[in-house]
């Protein structure tokens, strides 16, 4: 069975890496970064007014895919609340030694506790480590969609995309 | 008898797009929607929606509704609700039922913003409670406050299939599969990504067979397709559900336009039936304008932007606008259109409807030269 967005419903590591959105390794090394996980041409546009920075352009038509200026992008994470698809994330590979954090946006209730241990998900759903959360931004300023920071170890920083844990089925 | 400039029928985005546009030009308009609240589903979309910052992107959909009406009630729109429109005679002449009163209504011009509804699936067990359609699942968790179930399979995975999917999970349900019969996932994959992310499996080539339960479902059958959409024997398996949720499609609502003699066309890529309409979305009865849904299934942002070139449109033939005035007014909107229709999801709508509005525009016009 083909792998990829349109089968298995998430980026495949070489679509990720093909497109305009997802930063290069030196610039994940080099400091916090967003990284736009958006591989498919649909009308949408939000990301590129949310940056101060202009770091991330989608122009016309509005179906292309957001243009990452990786060098330009600091990190600030305003674009991860503001994406409608929730496909744009926030790594900071050394926040600690060992350490790294991933924000994701997170539209359940209860939000988690800062401090709290969680079980970090990756992009299938799947458990890959204990994260601690240890931010967790939420309000109207965020349109709603809060905005969690778990810290991780760094290897699997590039894979957490989620928590479990905050849904009310699995309780 | 009732008089009004411009009626539109349904309170829905195309329907209050098209109101507010003609009416901010002068034209006086009523809106005739049978519930009794307007924003047809708009009310029921806590999602952000996609499109361009300009038109209201990462915009939930109940605030989005909340500034039609807003505008409406700045334009002067009188927004007639729980008023049925039963019936659409030469004229134009409206039969409405509000309240089981019925009244008739006469328009010079009517835009008619029905919008569509869900397509059922019938599979054996699919008459007993627990098996709804997606957006009817989505009206009770999001308008109603009441969750249809606890554990849920979802048939299909468009757009509608995975964004309720999210909602119910979001809604404290556990979705415990989306199957969808092609061999792709239908709708955006940022949605399906949401989903993937919460655990829940997406079955590809996978269909329901049965549900079975007594009084209400508790367990579903889904299986394999082959290429040819038929089960793969031996690939049945049973899933612990007490809801089934069908998001296998929308059907235009063109009965109005049906009874009033409009044409009406067939084409699988816009959801089946829905009246032949021209690039102002005139439909082939003077005066009587199609947007939304109602002409070929979309989403609400070509909604809004359909009714907001109908009620151009409408109000240019009400003599609001001049044909100059009006054709720069259109082309503005008919270019954010063709945006809404870009890349890979939109370009087949957009063929699709590039080719109803061209063979109706060559079709009106050689009437018009009889």
């Amino acid at each position: 069975m083909p792998a990829g967005a349109s089968f298995d419903g998430y980026p495949s590591r070489g679509e990720l890496e093909s497109s305009p959105g997802y930063p290069s390794r030196r610039r994940m090394e080099s400091g916090p970064v967003a990284i736009i996980e958006c591989v498919q041409e649909i009308p949408c546009n939000p990301c590129e007014t949310a940056c101060p920075r202009h770091a991330i352009r989608v122009g016309e038509p509005i179906t292309s895919l957001p243009v990452l200026d990786e060098d330009k992008c600091t990190g600030c994470g305003l674009c991860v609340p503001a994406c409608p698809g929730l496909a744009i994330f926030r790594l900071h590979l050394h926040y600690r030694p060992g350490l790294a954090t991933v924000d994701f946006p997170y539209e359940y209730l209860p939000l988690p506790e800062v401090d709290t241990e969680v079980d970090a998900v990756g992009r299938d759903g799947g458990v890959l480590c204990r994260g601690r959360v240890v931010a967790v931004q939420a309000g109207q300023k965020t349109g709603g969609t809060a905005v969690v920071r778990l810290a991780v170890p760094a290897e699997f920083a590039e894979e957490v995309r989620s928590m479990s844990g905050g849904l009310e089925h699995e309780r | 008898m009732e008089q009004v400039e411009l009626a539109v029928v349904g309170a829905g985005p195309a329907g209050l797009s098209a109101a507010v546009a003609a009416a901010r030009l002068g034209v006086q308009v009523a809106v005739f929607d049978e519930n009794s609240k307007p924003g047809g589903q708009l009310f029921k979309q806590i999602h952000k929606f996609f499109g361009s910052s300009q038109h209201l992107a990462g915009v939930r959909g109940y605030d989005i509704g909340q500034h039609l009406l807003e505008e409406a009630e700045a334009a002067g729109v009188a927004i007639h609700l729980d008023t049925t429109v039963y019936g659409l005679f030469p004229g134009p002449r409206l039969g409405l039922v509000c309240h089981g009163q019925s009244r008739t209504c006469r328009a010079s011009g009517v835009v008619v913003a029905t919008g569509a509804t869900e397509n059922a699936l019938a599979f054996p067990g699919w008459t007993l409670p627990g098996v709804l359609g997606a957006g009817a699942a989505q009206t009770l968790v999001n308008l109603h406050r009441v969750l249809p179930g606890r554990r849920v399979l979802m048939v299909g995975s468009g757009n509608v299939g995975l964004i309720v999917s999210y909602q119910l999970l979001q809604a404290g349900a556990r979705v415990v599969a989306v199957v969808e019969a092609a061999d792709k996932i239908g709708g955006y994959a940022v949605h399906a990504a949401k989903l993937r992310r919460a655990g829940v499996p997406v079955l590809l080539s996978h269909s329901v067979l049965s549900c079975q339960g007594n009084p209400r479902v508790e367990k579903a059958t889904v299986c394999r397709l082959d290429q040819l959409w038929q089960p793969v024997a031996g690939t049945e398996r049973q899933l612990e559900v007490d809801t089934v949720c069908l998001a296998v499609g929308l059907s235009p609502l063109c009965e109005l336009l049906w009874m009033m003699g409009a044409s009406l066309a067939h084409d699988t890529r816009l959801g089946g039936h829905f009246p032949v309409h021209d690039e102002d979305l005139r439909t082939s009865v003077p005066g009587v304008w199609v947007a939304g849904d109602a002409s070929g299934v979309e989403e609400a942002s070509t909604a809004m932007e359909e009714g907001r070139l109908a009620g151009l449109s409408a109000a240019e033939f009400l003599g609001k606008l001049t044909p100059g005035e009006a054709k720069e007014r259109k082309a503005e909107v008919r270019q954010s259109l063709e945006a809404l229709r870009s890349g890979a999801f939109g370009e087949i709508r957009r063929r699709a409807k590039a080719q109803v509005t061209q063979e109706a525009g060559d079709c009106f016009a050689g009437w018009r030269q009889l």
